[in-house]
């Protein structure tokens, strides 16, 4: 029989919702699957359609896979959005052990009544992530929920990583003596994101430092002997402080820092002291702490700084021998205090 | 960071510490209380303590507006909250205040109250404006820093003839609460609080002047040194408060002579005056009942008033039997001294009020000062 072309008109972008025949599992979820996701993560694993993807693995090798919720509010913020952060994050997760990041799965929530227009955006900005980074979107999953029952549309991202043989690196290894060292400056994420949230919106130029860390890992495991690096970790929510108090907890160990030695960019610190917050508590997405070999540290940190994402690189404290764990710093003033976990949400202070 | 940086200079600090040790006289002590939470964070976060010499003590005072807050007020708020449905706007610590039946605002959130964190009185405002369907109630909270956003707001609900916002109004009194530790049995009677003079407010001074303490110094013989917030500020306040016990004087001096005026700000007091008139008592944690100590709304902004307009009565709760953030606000314990601290009670979870705010002695000994102890343990 002689009927139409098989044409389907295309979803509209542009001033579409998502409602809950998307999630119905017909064919509207069928065609924002081939439309959107299928084109932008598009790869050999896509294509073949199935409900798992087959992976190849180097031989020897042992896996590290790591899964990490994105829930952020609000979903674009200055630098970045919701779906960049999804793969940077998870990436990073994998990378800290370090593996070598090889496949992301990602499994997307999102809410009724949110733009198609956004979700493209965001979807777009996922893909090209994954892109840059060189780590393919293998397999995924969509839901949808009720309004009121998501914050727009929340992302969780699985990734699977290779460590070689030989290679030990764990929050369990520092030890006394070794150095600590940050990537760079602390503290852009989570205030360019305070910056844009509706109660409390305030100019500023600040963008997030959501990055792929994975190359700059491998550059400073490339530098120096297997062992040298002992821990690898990227202080995201609870920022800095937190981080180091996981490592010392883990590791048994205690930490002196020198305030003065921890690179903040003037206008986090500004908006810090504006909002009564502690940069030391602040997210990032594109910084890590790495505690290594002291012999290690110079070769190290000329490494880093190389790199694009290390420019600001500094040794910033030691770890010690210390059976409580504390967290110490030397604060600029002269005097010391603990640099403790961070307890409940960061509140800012009222005076 | 400008203007901040130069009060923040670590090596001025050591030279003002090599003053402050070469003044104190090594055959006496120094008992300084500084009132303020702002203080309490300066010195803690900054390791103050340090570098001031041994027979130097810092008492902390009761002036951390969350800390002062007793249970049945919290309870008031939660109420408004919980059953009248309204929606409940505070300042970011309060949300973690202890109060009955295991509750704190952040709980009662939880439980599916609509509680609301604002940055400041006008957000609330903003609040009313947008749900005017809903009861909107600010939770108004601490010392005289806050209390003149809070009398605009009050005004400007007025002026937009707003029909569903209204304030709790918890505004305290920095002067009452200062002559309420020094007429305490443990400061007249037993010496049990030695104090040898006060540093005190910085932001409350901008708005009261520095002449509403010129009365503790000529009547209680007790020397105050107003300072700012910045660490270089307490440092500096110390050695002029050594300087005063040294030579025997008691005198209201301004070490922030860049923000404080004798007379304060006027206009703001206008404000103030016009809005809130004084409570005859109110209960603060740890300090009990003190009289005229704090605000209350006028009756021709009746009703603004959220105590009026729900018909609220006020029930005091006492504290966990164990908790001693009461003698601790008074001067007369240190956190150490709580069976509770560190223990029972964390900043994670805070049994007393002391612990939740960082400007809190309790919180702020936790989370900067807690090695001291620990170093004390170990030999």
């Amino acid at each position: 029989m002689a009927g139409k072309k098989d044409y389907l008109r295309p979803i509209d972008f542009r001033h579409g919702r998502i409602d809950m025949n998307h999630g119905a599992g017909g064919r509207l979820g069928a065609q924002l699957v081939d439309e959107l996701f299928a084109r932008a993560f598009d790869n050999d694993w896509l294509r073949q359609g199935n409900d798992a993807a087959l992976l190849e693995l180097p031989a020897g090798h042992r896996l590290a896979m790591s899964t990490d919720g994105h829930v952020i509010a609000p979903l674009f913020f200055p630098g970045g959005d919701i779906g960049a952060l999804s793969v940077h994050g998870t990436i990073n997760d994998v990378a800290m052990l370090g593996a070598r990041p090889l496949y992301l799965a990602a499994s997307f929530i999102l809410e009724e009544g949110l733009p198609l227009a956004d979700l493209k955006r965001i979807v777009e900005s996922m893909a090209a992530a994954a892109r840059d980074a060189g780590v393919p979107v293998v397999t995924g999953d969509t839901k949808v929920v009720e309004q009121g029952k998501g914050d727009g549309v929340f992302i969780s991202t699985t990734g699977i990583g290779v460590v070689p043989p030989g290679r030990r690196i764990g929050g369990a290894l520092a030890r006394p003596g070794d150095a600590v060292l940050l990537s760079g400056t602390i503290g852009e994420h989570g205030v360019a994101v305070l910056s844009k949230r509706e109660s409390l919106e305030f100019e500023t130029a600040i963008v997030s430092d959501t990055a792929a860390l994975h190359g700059l890992v491998a550059a400073m495991l490339d530098a120096v002997p297997e062992g040298a690096v002992r821990t690898l970790r990227d202080p995201t929510r609870g920022g800095l402080a937190t981080t180091l108090n996981e490592i010392a907890r883990q590791s048994g160990v205690g930490m002196e820092l020198d305030e003065a030695a921890v690179p903040v960019l003037p206008q986090v610190e500004a908006a810090c002291e504006l909002l009564g917050l502690d940069p030391l508590y602040i997210a990032n997405e594109g910084k890590l702490v790495a505690v290594v070999a002291p012999d290690a540290a110079e070769p190290l940190l000329a490494v880093m700084r190389a790199h694009p994402l290390g420019r600001q690189a500094a040794r910033i404290g030691v770890v010690a021998d210390d059976a409580h764990r504390f967290v110490q710093m030397r604060t600029r003033f002269g005097g010391r205090r603990i640099v403790d976990w961070l307890s409940g949400e960061a509140l800012p202070r009222i005076c | 960071m400008k203007y901040v940086d130069e009060y923040r200079d670590g090596e001025l600090a050591r030279r003002i510490a090599a003053r402050i040790a070469a003044e104190a006289r090594p055959d006496r002590r120094y008992h300084f209380m500084e009132f303020c939470g702002g203080h309490t964070h300066a010195i803690a976060r900054y390791g103050i303590g340090e570098l001031l010499p041994p027979q130097l003590r810092m008492i902390h005072g009761p002036g951390c507006p969350v800390c002062v807050l007793p249970i049945g007020r919290i309870d008031q708020a939660i109420g408004l909250a919980l059953q009248q449905r309204a929606i409940v706007c505070t300042y970011g610590d309060t949300m973690r205040v202890p109060a009955s039946e295991s509750l704190s605002l952040t709980r009662a959130k939880a439980a599916g109250g609509d509680i609301r964190m604002v940055y400041s009185a006008a957000d609330a405002l903003k609040v009313a404006r947008e749900h005017p369907d809903r009861e909107v109630v600010f939770f108004a909270i601490g010392f005289e820093t806050t209390t003149p956003p809070t009398a605009v707001v009050i005004r400007q609900a007025q002026a937009e003839g707003l029909r569903n916002f209204s304030v709790l109004a918890c505004h305290v009194l920095t002067p009452s609460a200062i002559t309420h530790i020094l007429e305490s049995a443990e400061v007249r009677q037993y010496g049990t609080v030695p104090i040898d003079g006060f540093i005190g407010p910085a932001h409350v001074s901008i708005i009261i002047g520095s002449g509403p303490y010129e009365h503790f110094a000529e009547e209680y013989r007790k020397p105050v040194v107003i300072a700012g917030f910045e660490p270089l500020d307490v440092m500096q306040a110390v050695l002029m408060l050594v300087r005063q016990v040294n030579e025997g004087r008691a005198e209201v001096e301004n070490e922030f002579a860049r923000a404080v005026t004798r007379e304060g700000n006027l206009a703001a007091q206008r404000l103030v005056a016009e809005v809130f008139e004084l409570r005859e008592r109110f209960e603060w944690r740890g300090l009990g009942e003190v009289p005229y100590s704090a605000l209350k709304i006028r009756p021709a902004y009746a009703e603004f008033d959220a105590e009026r307009r729900f018909g609220l009565v006020y029930q005091g709760v006492p504290d966990h039997k164990q908790c001693e953030c009461g003698a601790i606000l008074r001067g007369v314990k240190r956190p150490t001294d709580c069976k509770l601290f560190g223990t029972v009670c964390t900043p994670e979870n805070p049994m007393g009020s002391c612990m939740v705010s960082s400007e809190g002695a309790c919180a702020a000994h936790y989370s900067y000062g807690r090695f001291k102890d620990a170093a004390v343990v170990a030999g």
